[in-house]
């Protein structure tokens, strides 16, 4: 489930609660089940106690007195009013982190203690896993039992993994040609700068933090400004775990602003990016007109998700159906092209149509509810903006289409058959819970349509024939294959994109890459005992 | 052999032209130097010019608009051939001809055993032709023949060699997952790799770039440095020999802001590196940025500290701190061209160091015994006399040198400045000749803080006796490469880059295979699993 989007640099648009749009109202239909959104909304018994800038260990106002509201999707209101960091504020935080590192404890003490503040740290977020559970679906809108029972526990499971690898950071020592001795030390690389989304706000902070702190550099990292509240609830159980001032600093704030100014600092040694491609290239071209920083970029997708003939249909519906609807359909590596086999594509349309129209849609807060509204008027616009593009260039429309109940930004698990590739709803990025269904004749011919796309990020394959799934999984051009299941994120698992979906790996041990610099140290040897 | 530079610019096309520099500090011609074989008939190159044109889909062709450009003899100024000129339309040939071979040809999709036979007799061809070559290289450069024939060329060969064998062991990873899944990554060749060399080391800038990517089983588009066009066109033809299918390495000759800028804005090409000036670097990355967000590596500039300690071998350092400047005619990007030495060896140092530069051979390059040759051309010929002069006119000593050896070609005096300050230009920029600038500190916390203080952060060098000083200032400083009691030691497997403004990534060793490869994670869920 990874990342997007967010915090754009181009736009600034804030979601303003009288948005939420009667667009696509005709199609309303209201056979979805549970429609909690016409009730109440479920208060969340949260408090919010962080909604200042994190800046050198300290909570702090931004420099201007700014704020700005976040707000609550299933309703448009408004949750906190935030403190909003600009440029002034990030170089705040860029000389704490930069004094850190220079001068501070953190890449000074042993990788042991390091490691040891970051398993307290898991810990601490293990015993606050229900509010912050919550404050992550009141700020994002997704399931709170998604966000209880698999993100949070996964965030806390990447910060034990990321806290085993401090301590095997190894360098190499290297043959020579002749008499020298030849070692290559893995340095922090100094000063890291991390923008993150609001899909998955806490996943992110864990893919982003955890390596860079593995490896002992310091960080300023910008939150969304569509979810900036667990970012600081968590920075401050960080410190309560021991991690000294300065180290990870947070700020919350706007692309344009904050981490533009981020991108183009020339103290930042390091930038790593999760959003979109059109972002991720300004993000890039900032890293090149400033201080040429290493840039680590996870962007959009248009992920094929392939259904071969031989695949058992009702176990690839399932997936197929989660593989895109998880998470609202806000997820980078969305299976967003189901393209399926034409000897079965009639009965996968049925099972897949009957599968979206079970989908329990409502208040996140509520039990058993599957999907949430949309983070906000935009997104929910621009989907329905793309719905009604699948509609008038002739796609069928099978179930959905429409906003669903009447408040916030929910909208219909929505599926679409008889796509066509050059549909702009078979090449954009949606975003959103709506399927797209292909057909294919031919393994060659589905590898062929599937790398015609400037993305990369991942695939899905549904086949029993291992023949197929080696053949598919070595020809498409992307950084992850499912084969036979789909968002399996165990951290050891690295993710990132071929292509313009982005450069880089996030997890695994290929991350560790992300925040090291490689220094060689050549030594004359005497008398050497061997070569 | 110290690494690249500056050449093939993207910002500014300037051809050396053929009396560039001439005049320039013409009167004060000293010639205290030995050899002063410039003024002398320059000796004939034992070797012809075969190859001439771009080298495409496997066969030589003229550039699509039917231009040449001409590639100058640095000893005099005057025309060694003229080379067919790629443009925006030639490397979109290129690239048409490097998909093809990557998504349909037979390269990627032979044994990484297969490639790798075809990289030994490669190398074996280049051992064949080592003279030739030798000689090729040093009539467009202008480094020394021997320097050429007994170690540029032969590390091209060693470093093939190297890439050679790591054909078939580009290992993927097979991956402990967190459930009943099977995980495996897959390290696969990244595709189009389009790659832009230097004029300072053609052959060996050449083999750092297209060994490893021919390794992971990519094909390329290299552009090189409109200085120095030829010996590549040459090698790549003996890689053909040796059996490299037809599209998997394609040669365009040709300039930074039309060939060069095309590469790296075109939509299908998949990664590109480049050596060269910081400035440079910047816009390789901003096209990539602004096309299709193809992986950059960048291997750039370099300001890079030698620190000659108290307790250092005076006699040692000096020559070292001599060899690590003036090799290649001061045009390495890691030349240690700030060197620091410590106030109670400083006026020492000094005076041997200067006795040293005094003693260096400048002339023909192609004579036996000759240490330096001309500079690559008028351009930058005059640029480091201007940096001469901003030296005297701060108010650094000049012990010796400073002005051009010889009348004719691009030849400069071997020059030592000492009572140098950080904040001389001559101490902040690259020169990338051969001027030495020598510093004072007085301890170890300082040389740290001002070593560090550059906007490069490419190598350095250490001499000290003390084991606890080698240890403080290896972890200390900011650089991609640290030699302790010693300097440019280029072997194959020790990766090279630059910290900060130096570049990003690394090439040589295992490392610069990352360069080249894709990583794609396989999951498949796994039934009843016997263990996880």
């Amino acid at each position: 489930m990874a990342a997007r989007r967010i915090s754009t640099m181009l736009s600034r648009s804030l979601s303003l609660p009288s948005a939420a749009t009667s667009l696509g109202r005709k199609y309303g239909m209201q056979r979805f089940s549970s429609a909690a959104v016409v009730e109440e909304p479920i208060a969340p018994s949260v408090q919010i106690n962080h909604t200042k800038l994190f800046i050198n260990g300290q909570f702090v106002d931004s420099a201007s007195g700014k704020t700005f509201p976040t707000l609550d999707p299933r309703t448009g209101e408004v949750i906190a009013h935030v403190a909003e960091g600009d440029k002034e504020d990030i170089n705040r935080a860029v000389s704490a982190a930069r004094k850190a590192f220079d001068k501070g404890p953190w890449p000074k003490m042993s990788a042991y203690e390091r490691s040891r503040i970051m398993l307290r740290f898991a810990d601490l977020v293990e015993k606050n896993i229900k509010e912050l559970a919550q404050l992550e679906t009141w700020d994002n809108g997704k399931p709170y039992q998604q966000a209880l029972k698999s993100e949070l526990p996964m965030f806390v499971r990447l910060f034990h993994y990321y806290a085993g690898w401090a301590d095997k950071i190894h360098g190499l020592t290297v043959p020579a040609d002749g008499p020298h001795h030849v070692q290559v030390l893995h340095e922090p690389i100094g000063v890291a700068g991390q923008i993150v989304p609001w899909n998955f706000p806490l996943l992110m902070f864990a893919w982003k933090v955890g390596p860079a702190l593995a490896c002992g550099n310091t960080i300023v990292l910008k939150t969304a400004e569509e979810t900036p509240l667990t970012a600081l609830y968590v920075a401050k159980l960080f410190h309560e775990a021991g991690l000294p001032d300065g180290v990870l600093n947070i700020v919350s704030g706007y692309g344009p602003t904050a981490g533009a100014a981020l991108a183009s600092h020339m103290d930042v040694d390091k930038i790593a990016f999760t959003g979109s491609t059109e972002t991720g290239k300004v993000v890039l071209e900032l890293a090149a007109r400033s201080n040429l920083k290493p840039v680590t970029l996870e962007l959009g997708g248009k992920s094929p998700f392939i259904i071969c003939q031989d695949a058992d249909i009702d176990s690839a519906v399932e997936i197929a159906h989660f593989a895109l609807f998880f998470n609202q359909g806000q997820c980078c590596c969305a299976g967003s092209r189901t393209f399926v086999h034409e000897k079965i594509y009639d009965e996968f349309i049925e099972k897949a149509k009957a599968r979206a129209l079970r989908r329990t849609v409502g208040d996140p807060f509520k039990k058993e509810i599957e999907q949430g509204p949309q983070i906000d008027s935009k997104q929910f616009q621009k989907v329905l903006g793309y719905i009604n593009s699948g509609i008038d260039s002739n796609a069928t429309l099978e179930c959905g289409g429409a906003q669903f109940g009447s408040k916030g930004y929910f909208i219909q698990p929505t599926v679409f058959s008889n796509v066509q590739d050059d549909m702009l709803i078979a090449r954009d990025e949606i975003f959103g819970p709506v399927q797209s269904i292909l057909k294919f004749k031919d393994i060659d011919e589905v590898i062929r349509r599937a790398n015609a796309t400037r993305y990369g990020l991942a695939a899905g394959v549904f086949t029993s024939s291992i023949d197929t799934a080696n053949t598919v999984s070595r020809g498409l051009r992307a950084g992850t294959v499912w084969v036979n299941c789909f968002d399996v994120f165990d951290a050891g698992i690295p993710f990132g994109g071929y292509k313009m979906s982005g450069i880089g790996r996030e997890k695994g041990v290929y991350s560790l890459n992300n925040y090291l610099q490689v220094k060689a140290v050549v030594t004359a040897l005497k008398n050497p005992a061997w070569l | 052999m110290a690494a690249a530079r500056r050449t093939s610019s993207l910002v500014s096309r300037s051809l050396p032209l053929l009396r560039g520099g001439k005049q320039i500090n013409g009167g004060r011609g000293m010639y205290r130097y030995s050899t002063a074989a410039a003024h002398e008939n320059p000796i004939t190159p034992p070797v012809s010019v075969q190859y001439d044109k771009l080298l495409i889909d496997g066969k030589f062709v003229d550039a699509a608009s039917g231009k040449t450009f001409p590639t100058l003899d640095p000893r005099t100024g005057e025309v060694i051939a003229h080379v067919a000129e790629g443009d925006a339309e030639d490397i979109n040939r290129a690239v048409s001809a490097a998909r093809k071979a990557f998504d349909e040809g037979p390269w990627p999709r032979m044994t990484a055993y297969e490639r790798q036979k075809i990289l030994l007799r490669f190398a074996d061809l280049i051992e064949k032709h080592n003279d030739e070559i030798a000689a090729l290289e040093t009539w467009d450069n202008g480094k020394p023949y021997e320097q050429s024939a007994q170690i540029e060329v032969p590390m091209v060969a060693r470093i093939f060699r190297y890439y050679a064998g790591w054909t078939d062991k580009i290992h993927g990873l097979t991956v402990p997952a967190d459930g009943p899944h099977h995980v495996q990554t897959l390290h696969e060749p990244i595709g189009v790799a389009g790659q832009i060399i230097p004029w300072n080391f053609p052959l060996l800038m050449f083999a750092w770039k297209i060994g490893p990517a021919l390794a992971c089983g990519n094909t390329v588009v290299l552009k090189t440095a409109e200085q120095t066009p030829l010996s590549a066109l040459l090698v790549s033809k003996l890689l053909y020999e040796a059996g490299l299918p037809d599209g998997v390495l394609n040669i365009v000759s040709g300039f930074g802001p039309t060939a060069g800028a095309t590469l790296c804005s075109h939509m299908d090409v998949d990664k590109i590196a480049f050596t060269g000036s910081t400035d440079t670097g910047r816009i390789v990355l901003e096209l990539s940025a602004k096309s299709n967000l193809k992986p950059v590596t960048l291997e750039l500039g370099g300001k890079s500290p030698f620190i000659v300690c108290e307790d250092a071998d005076v006699d040692q350092a000096v020559e070292l701190a001599h060899s690590a400047l003036f090799f290649n005619q001061g045009q390495c990007c890691c030349a240690g061209s700030r060197t620091y030495v410590h106030e109670k060896v400083y006026d020492e140092f000094v005076a041997k160091a200067k006795a040293r530069a005094q003693k260096r051979t400048v002339g023909d390059p192609f004579k036996a015994g000759i240490e330096q040759g001309p500079q690559i051309d008028g351009e930058q010929f005059e640029k480091i006399l201007k940096y001469i002069r901003f030296g005297q006119e701060a108010g650094a000593t000049l012990e010796t040198g400073g002005d051009r050896h010889g009348t004719k070609g691009y030849y400069i005096q071997p020059t030592v400045f000492s009572n140098v300050k950080d904040d001389m230009p001559i101490a902040k920029e690259e020169i990338f000749g051969p001027v030495q600038t020598i510093l004072k500190f007085k301890d170890l916390n300082e040389v740290i803080q001002r070593a560090n203080n550059s906007v490069y952060g490419l190598a350095a060098g250490v001499f000290t006796h003390n084991i606890d000083t080698a240890n403080t200032l290896m972890r200390a400083l900011r650089v991609g490469t640290v030699w302790i009691n010693c300097f440019d030691i280029f072997d194959a497997t020790i990766p090279f880059g630059g910290y900060k403004m130096s570049g990003t990534g690394r090439e040589k060793g295992e490392y610069s295979l990352k360069n080249y490869l894709q990583v794609k994670a396989v999951v498949t869920p796994i039934k009843n699993p016997a263990w996880l």
